[in-house]
């Protein structure tokens, strides 16, 4: 036991550190463009004329990255990452890749969020001459907060899984330290303690969502 | 106050149907009135309801409000016109995941009420409907008949010159209805708003109205004052209507046997004349019996009407004497046949 911390401790401490920093920028990251698509895509989807090609578009790009799996993603983004962050390489090369792989997905959870929220208090708020910007904010978000929140959960889980590829461009994390010590140099224990990390922080993650998400329901 | 002229509104549908919703409208609702509108489902009311604040702007005609028509403003003018049209709806519409407090508190913020003024603003209308207790409370905590207060205080804090009511009562019980209708009442007639309301129950029309229309298939078929309409329905849904709140179960069968000794007339009484004995007095008077089939009384806004449906049995000479005396009473009086009784 001793001799495994002291053998692997730092290793797998440091990979943990580099899952945490890359699934938060990454997070971050995927809400702010992801949550705004949401409401785009409610708000263009029972329109006409702009709003009509608005939806589509969005709905066919959104559709298209969302077939991708990450790890062909990462490899076909390499110069589009190069370009945007300079670099395709280490945690910063795979934010891109990261964020442009949830966003969508986010996009999409937000979208089921939003339209959840009751039409006729949207209603009311447009009849009581309501900028319809202030509704978007007061009324359609903070009532779909509860669902919005399990969303950002169901979302983060997957980004942690997506950050396990990141080792494919030298990113590190657990996913990484897992394949490279536990798989390709044999030691067993290794990956079993990164399942047992990851196991741990998805169930810490969907329990906070779930507690965060009842709290914000009020009723 | 508010003028509608000629509405139309058609609704395009996906699969290239249109409905047409409302067939060239007009509706005039006079300051300080209490204005329903009574029709089936389907007829057209919410539509035309919304076209007041053009939550749904009608495909032509003209909404006016104090003389301006809304169909010509800008964006911004409409908010600022709407801002001063309150409207309740059949379900709240409240924030669940606001207090009551905050559910009045943030659209006064929203549309730019200084901070100075909003409590005082939030206290002050809770109080008018009776829910100063329940600031923090949640919706879900409350009943219905409390959610349509809070939603009505909501709509009150702007200080609106109009409340529109989109079937405000449907979801509650009798009591409840009639607790909610009483607050109607009483918005009116101490903050001298004007109300607008839809609705598909005669007793909302009878307890508060002072006019009617009467809706179908998107046109207005009869309009005038409630006593008016109650008494002298013309067109045959305004007749159904009224009939439904004299209920009355007689067999066909028996009207028919009864037919052979004598009239049923319905008698229909307003005011002061529903107050008299008016038929013992002419079973004593005239050498006839009578019998009660069916009746009732209500009180209108302004005064009792009531219908009766009676047998008379006697010569056919005393009978019609007795009809006489009734009309002279100011009662009036038709006889029915078993081949029109709708009962
Ligand atoms: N948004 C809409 N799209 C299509 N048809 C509608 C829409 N709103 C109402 N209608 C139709 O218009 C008619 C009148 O509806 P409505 O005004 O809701 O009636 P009411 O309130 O009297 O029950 C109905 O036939 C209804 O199906
Ligand atoms: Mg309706």
């Amino acid at each position: 036991m001793t001799a495994f911390i002291e053998r692997w401790g730092s290793t797998i401490v440091e990979a943990t550190f580099a899952t945490f920093q890359m699934v938060t920028i990454s997070l971050v990251f995927s809400i702010i463009i992801g949550l705004p698509l949401g409401v785009l895509l409610v708000i263009t989807r029972t329109g006409t004329g702009n709003k009509r090609w608005t939806y589509r578009v969005l709905n066919i790009v959104i559709n298209t990255i969302r077939s991708i799996p990450f790890i062909i993603l990462l490899f076909a983004l390499l110069p589009f990452t190069r370009v945007l962050v300079g670099t395709s390489m280490g945690v910063r090369g795979v934010i891109v890749p990261l964020v442009i792989f949830t966003a969508p997905y986010l996009a999409r959870l937000m979208e089921s969020a939003l339209l959840e929220v009751d039409r006729g208090v949207i209603e009311a708020y447009q009849a009581m001459g309501i900028k319809p910007i202030q509704i978007v904010w007061h009324v359609m978000i903070r009532e779909a907060k509860p669902s919005i929140i399990l969303g950002v959960t169901i979302a983060l889980i997957g980004l942690i899984g997506a950050t396990a590829m990141a080792g494919l461009v030298g990113a590190g994390g657990l996913g990484d330290v897992a394949y490279r010590f536990g798989h390709v140099r044999y030691q067993p224990e290794v990956m079993y303690v990164t399942i047992v990390i990851l196991v741990i922080l998805i169930q810490l993650i969907q329990s906070l969502g779930n507690t965060m998400s009842a709290k914000a329901k009020k009723d | 106050m508010i003028t509608l002229e000629n509405i139309t509104k058609t609704f395009q549908t996906k699969k290239q149907t249109a409905v047409t919703a409302l067939n060239g409208v007009s509706l005039t609702v006079e300051k300080g009135e209490i204005y329903g509108v009574i029709g089936y489902s389907g007829a057209g009311k919410s539509t035309l309801i919304r076209c007041v604040n053009l939550l749904e702007p009608p495909t032509s005609g003209q909404v006016k409000i104090d003389g301006v028509d809304l169909t010509g403003l800008s964006k911004e003018a409409l908010r600022n016109v709407r801002q001063k049209i309150g409207m309740i709806f059949q379900g709240f519409n409240l924030l669940k995941t606001a207090t009551v407090y905050q559910n009045i508190a943030i659209p006064l913020k929203l549309t730019g009420v200084k901070e100075a003024d909003i409590d005082a603003r939030v206290k002050k209308y809770l109080k008018i409907v009776s829910l100063e207790d329940k600031h923090n409370v949640y919706p879900n905590q409350l009943s219905g008949g409390q959610k349509q207060r809070v939603a009505i205080a909501r709509a009150l804090s702007h200080e609106p010159e109009i409340l529109l009511s989109d079937e405000a009562t449907s979801a509650l019980d009798p009591d409840t209805t009639d607790q909610i209708l009483a607050l109607l009442h009483k918005i009116n007639q101490e903050l001298g708003i004007t109300i607008l309301l839809i609705t598909h129950e005669m007793h909302v029309i009878q307890q508060i109205c002072d006019r009617v229309a009467v809706m179908e298939n998107g046109d207005i078929v009869e309009q005038g004052k409630v006593i008016d309409v109650y008494t002298n329905p013309k067109h045959l849904t305004t007749q159904r209507f009224v009939d439904s709140i004299f209920p009355s179960q007689i067999p066909a069968s028996i009207i028919k046997d009864l037919e052979q000794q004598g009239p049923i007339i319905d008698l229909t009484f307003v005011g002061d004349a529903a107050d008299r004995p008016s038929l013992s007095v002419i079973s004593k008077k005239f050498a006839i019996e009578t019998n009660i089939l069916s009746g009732n009384i209500v009180q209108l806004k302004e005064q009792p009407f009531g219908k009766l449906r009676a047998h008379i049995k006697g010569a056919a000479s005393e009978t019609n004497q007795a009809i006489d005396y009734l009309k002279n009473q100011g009662v009036q009086v038709s006889e029915v046949k078993s081949i029109d009784s709708i009962y």
